[in-house]
């Protein structure tokens, strides 16, 4: 998703871009997520700007293919058990607000006006209307193809080609060379592979997700739902299971219950427990779940980087290479604001939000892992 | 050729089931949608979106296409559930749910 953003914007101001792709389109980790569009999640910092940027790029390009990528701007419930809780919740909200997120307090009754179905005895919540949602896999396709960008897909890089005074001269793929005097690793959760290629590290580490697909319901679940404690599961550092139900309708009809976050490697094996976990916090949740089937579930592999903040920007260390990835479970929401700052730089102009938080050299070396890459364009 | 002769199969005696009210004939064993297309139904759902109709696709419980409301729990699958005495199978239109 964000290789296709940063197509979209490289190639709207005025760059001839080649996106390549070792697999099919969205058939990484965009391909297995939700298409959340969040800031009720993020805290006031550098990725909330970020979320902002891109919750607004999204609105616009909602009015050219809205549609298309099935774009709601459902906004989001946060929801607390407890007083305490909905106090913590609110001291949240009220920094958040600082940065110039909407956040409404909802008391227990309204609550009931918003979500219908939302279980008794909750002590409120928090609205944000600006969180929205889009089809990952269809925005991905969409992005690409309104950029007009040149396609390859099924085209693994095996080598970042450099010159000898060190800058980056293009990628050397399955399909053949390509030259650029930009590479943008937008590789996702593969992307300190493609970094270890052009002799860099990025420690980009798999964070495994569950999401559980019910059977399509009429609407009944109509903001994205979530319990106070996710926020405190996605800033966590620790590797073991983090289960918060986040529940939401979508507009085919199924209902998507996520969200698990574990680091256990790439590891593809089923997790009862994972999914156990997910189904019992969304009935809480919603008790009419209950009855409800879970249709199948899906996983993928979220981009963790130790600090939970991408990598965005020119590497100092290779002149031409850029990085676009590490945005972990939040990569479709903040994959617009990622391509419009890539294609400032690319082009260079200012990018409108500082980049230094996002410095792909920020990290102390170490040793990468190894295999193939997922996607990257060069412009 | 009869597919009980083909396998040799000595199934027990059959029982009674009903579709939208009419009673039809299952085998022990038998899914739903085996004993529909042996009643000679082929399409028991609508599609939530244009209302076309829908019936048995993979077979082997991964396409979701066969859903059917039995005993009144809708989105069954059809390819995979097996019929017992006096199941109530429904046509099904759209979700399944009403609301």
């Amino acid at each position: 998703m964000v290789g296709a953003a940063c197509a979209l914007y490289a190639a709207r101001a005025g760059l001839d871009v080649i996106v390549v792709d070792r697999g099919p389109v969205a058939g990484g980790t965009t391909g297995a997520g939700e298409g959340n569009l969040l800031v009720s999640d993020k805290e006031p910092g550098p990725e909330l700007e970020l979320a902002l940027l891109s919750g607004r790029l999204w609105t616009e390009l909602a009015e050219e293919i809205g549609d298309a990528v099935e774009y709601e701007h459902k906004g989001g419930v946060v929801v607390a058990s407890t007083s305490d809780g909905l106090e913590a919740l609110e001291t949240f909200a009220t920094g958040q607000r600082a940065a110039g997120v909407e956040a409404v307090r909802v008391d227990a009754g309204r609550l009931r006006e918003l979500e219908p179905h939302l279980a008794p005895g909750l002590a409120g919540g928090v609205l944000y209307p600006q969180d929205a949602q889009v089809m990952p896999t269809l925005a991905a396709a969409h992005l690409l193809r309104a950029s007009g960008a040149r396609l390859f897909t099924g085209a693994a890089v095996t080598e970042v080609l450099r010159g000898a005074d060190g800058a980056v001269r293009g990628v050397r793929t399955g399909r053949g060379e390509i030259h650029a005097p930009h590479v943008v690793n937008a590789a996702g959760t593969w992307g300190g592979e493609l970094a270890a290629l052009a002799g860099v590290s990025l420690p980009v580490l798999p964070r495994r997700g569950f999401v559980l697909v019910t059977e399509p319901l009429p609407r009944r679940v109509h903001h994205k739902v979530y319990a106070a404690d996710y926020v405190a599961d996605v800033a966590s550092d620790s590797a073991a299971l983090q289960t918060s139900p986040v529940v939401e309708g979508t507009a085919a009809g199924p209902v998507l219950i996520g969200a698990t976050r574990e680091r256990v490697g790439f590891d593809r094996s089923l997790s009862l427990p994972a999914l156990r976990a997910l189904a019992k916090g969304a009935t809480r949740l919603f008790p009419f779940l209950e009855r409800v089937r879970a249709m199948r579930t899906y996983f993928g592999f979220r981009p963790y980087m130790p600090d939970h903040l991408p990598a965005i920007g020119p590497d100092a260390r290779v002149p031409g290479l850029f990085h676009a990835c590490g945005h972990e479970g939040a990569g479709i929401g903040l994959s617009t604001g990622t391509g419009q700052l890539i294609a400032q730089v690319l082009t260079g102009h200012a990018p409108e939000l500082g980049l230094a938080p996002f410095r792909p050299d920020r990290f102390p070396a170490s040793a990468s892992t190894a295999s193939t890459s997922d996607s990257e364009e060069a412009s | 050729m009869n597919p009980l002769e083909l396998v040799r199969a000595e199934p027990g005696p059959a029982f009674t089931v009903t579709l939208d009210g009419r009673e039809i004939e299952a085998l022990p064993g038998q899914t739903v949608a085996a004993a529909l297309w042996t009643a000679g139904v082929t399409s028991w759902r609508t599609t939530r979106g244009e209302g076309r109709p829908r019936g048995m696709f993979c077979g082997i419980g991964v396409c979701f296409d066969c859903l059917v409301t039995v005993n009144d729990r809708p989105n069954q699958r059809a390819c995979l559930m097996p019929l017992r005495p006096g199941d109530a199978i429904r046509t099904q239109e759209g979700t399944g749910h009403d609301d």
